[in-house]
């Protein structure tokens, strides 16, 4: 009889011991999963870049400085390893920086702003940049939960166990919160 | 707080189950017994109607819906660019699938959502709506819908909306039955039985209204104000949805709004309407936008 309570307690202590596991292996999952959310937009922004180059070249010396950083930038994106998220996203950030300047100087050459393929590049950039923002803050709420969940009991000594470190947050850049600054000097003196 | 609200949520839908079932008993047995003499087969005949009708609306509800409120469907980013980029952005946060994608050609702005749960959701915006907000005003909007999607919110609503719409079906049936009865037994002068048949069908009658309401209430005013709350947590930016309230206060109502489907939107539709009974305040079924507006503020 009592060789059946153990078992019994045994068996439970490791259903229980699995499902723990089971459940930290999947919270860290879904934060990889969310990192390549982010990486796929990454690479998206950089594919539509070129279009932007050859769209915007026409027009002469349109920030031609400006041009050049952000076609540095992307192959800085794309030669970084997968693994280095933090520079990843600095130069992601610098990258932003970047093409909303170009967004904003575009008011003052209406012949540009007035094509629609640089319209409809504007509205993909957008996107990809809203998107690049929202699966940031994805992956950071997912990093919460699964650095929260390693740090508790009993889940701690299955991580403690198994070797599970806490993953790193995403830092939001100082710039995001600035909004860019329009200069509307020139306009007003023609 | 969420996942306390989904279950309330889920809760409440078979509260106004069982209340739905219960008045559509009450109706088919006083059908049954004005007409065939007995209460019990009157309750059978109307489960049986009903159900059949639950089932063929669960399954198409959303374009039913759509219909009424004369939406067109969107399948790609090229139509609407916009509109869907931010959609697709409100999914991803809100981790639920991309739903179906309405425009409403009217010039009034406004949106709402619905749907069977978050797997089969459906959102809709009006023309007036793309062409008067900038895109955090629609990242605002957006996520109040995507906040509905996920608090299943649309699953309550379409189950209230097809049973009072089977209410009515059931009331406009036995009234029809009553014309025709009366006609085929004008001889038969019994009173009597006149009387309880003009009582009953003017009982059936106010029965649906009230049904209507009983609905309406359940999709309570605090839903609203739960789902601006969600909206900011999936945007992150409470100004955008501030100034789109702002805008939606100013707002002329809609012409192609269906007035059943008036709890489902953003802002109340019919709103600004000449012409509105005095008893509707007491049913709103949204909260005063300005309220909205102040709890946003205090964010």
């Amino acid at each position: 009889m009592t060789w059946i309570i153990v078992l019994v307690i045994v068996i439970l202590l490791v259903i229980w011991y699995v499902a723990i596991y089971n459940g930290l292996i999947n919270l860290r999952t879904h934060a990889q999963e969310s990192w390549s959310q982010i990486d796929v937009q990454l690479q998206r922004r950089n594919d539509l870049i070129p279009n932007l180059v050859s769209t915007v070249k026409g027009y002469s010396n349109y920030e031609a400085q400006t041009l050049e950083k952000v076609v540095q930038l992307r192959t800085k994106i794309n030669s970084l390893p997968d693994s280095a998220h933090q520079e990843k996203m600095a130069a992601s950030d610098q990258l932003t920086g970047a093409l909303n300047h170009l967004f904003a100087v575009s008011e003052r050459y209406p012949d540009l702003k007035a094509s629609q393929e640089f319209s409809q590049l504007m509205e993909e950039l957008t996107n990809t940049e809203n998107k690049i923002a929202y699966s940031r803050q994805l992956y950071n709420s997912t990093v919460a939960s699964f650095d929260a969940k390693i740090q508790t009991f009993p889940a701690n000594i299955v991580a403690g166990i198994h070797h599970f470190t806490q993953l790193e947050y995403l830092k939001v850049p100082e710039s995001a919160k600035e909004t860019p600054k329009v200069d509307f000097s020139d306009l007003q003196q023609k | 707080m969420l996942y306390q609200q989904i279950a309330r949520n889920k809760r409440k839908t078979i509260v106004v189950l069982a209340g739905f079932f219960l008045l559509i008993s009450l109706v088919g047995a006083a059908f049954g017994r004005l007409f065939a003499g007995t209460a019990v087969g009157g309750v059978i005949f109307a489960l049986i109607l009903t159900l059949i009708y639950v089932v063929v609306i669960w399954g198409q509800s959303t374009d039913v819906v759509m219909n009424m409120n004369h939406a067109k469907e969107i399948h790609s980013a090229q139509e609407a660019p916009q509109l869907w980029h931010v959609v697709e952005d409100m999914a991803m946060v809100a981790q639920v699938p991309m739903p179906r994608v309405f425009i409403i050609d009217d010039p009034s702005p406004n949106a709402f959502a619905t749907g069977n749960d978050p797997q089969h959701a459906a959102v809709a915006a009006t023309a007036g709506l793309l062409q008067m907000m900038d895109r955090e005003e629609l990242e605002g909007v957006m996520g109040h819908e995507m906040s509905h999607v996920r608090n299943y919110d649309i699953r309550l609503q379409t189950i209230a909306l097809a049973l009072a719409s089977a209410i009515s079906l059931l009331v406009n049936f036995a009234g029809n039955f009553w014309w025709w009865g009366d006609g085929s037994r004008d001889d038969d002068d019994d009173s009597a039985g006149g009387v309880i048949a003009l009582v009953g069908s003017i009982l059936l009658i106010i029965l649906a209204p009230l049904a209507a309401t009983i609905a309406q209430m359940a999709l309570s005013r605090n839903r609203e104000y739960l789902a601006d709350a969600g909206s900011v947590e999936l945007t992150r930016n409470p100004q955008g949805l501030i100034s789109a309230l702002e805008k939606l206060k100013n707002a002329q109502p809609m012409k192609a709004a269906d007035q059943s489907s008036s709890a489902l939107y953003i802002s109340d539709p019919l709103r600004n309407a000449r012409h509105r009974p005095f008893w509707d305040n007491l049913f709103d079924t949204h909260p005063p936008l300005d309220d909205r507006i102040e709890r946003l503020r205090h964010m």
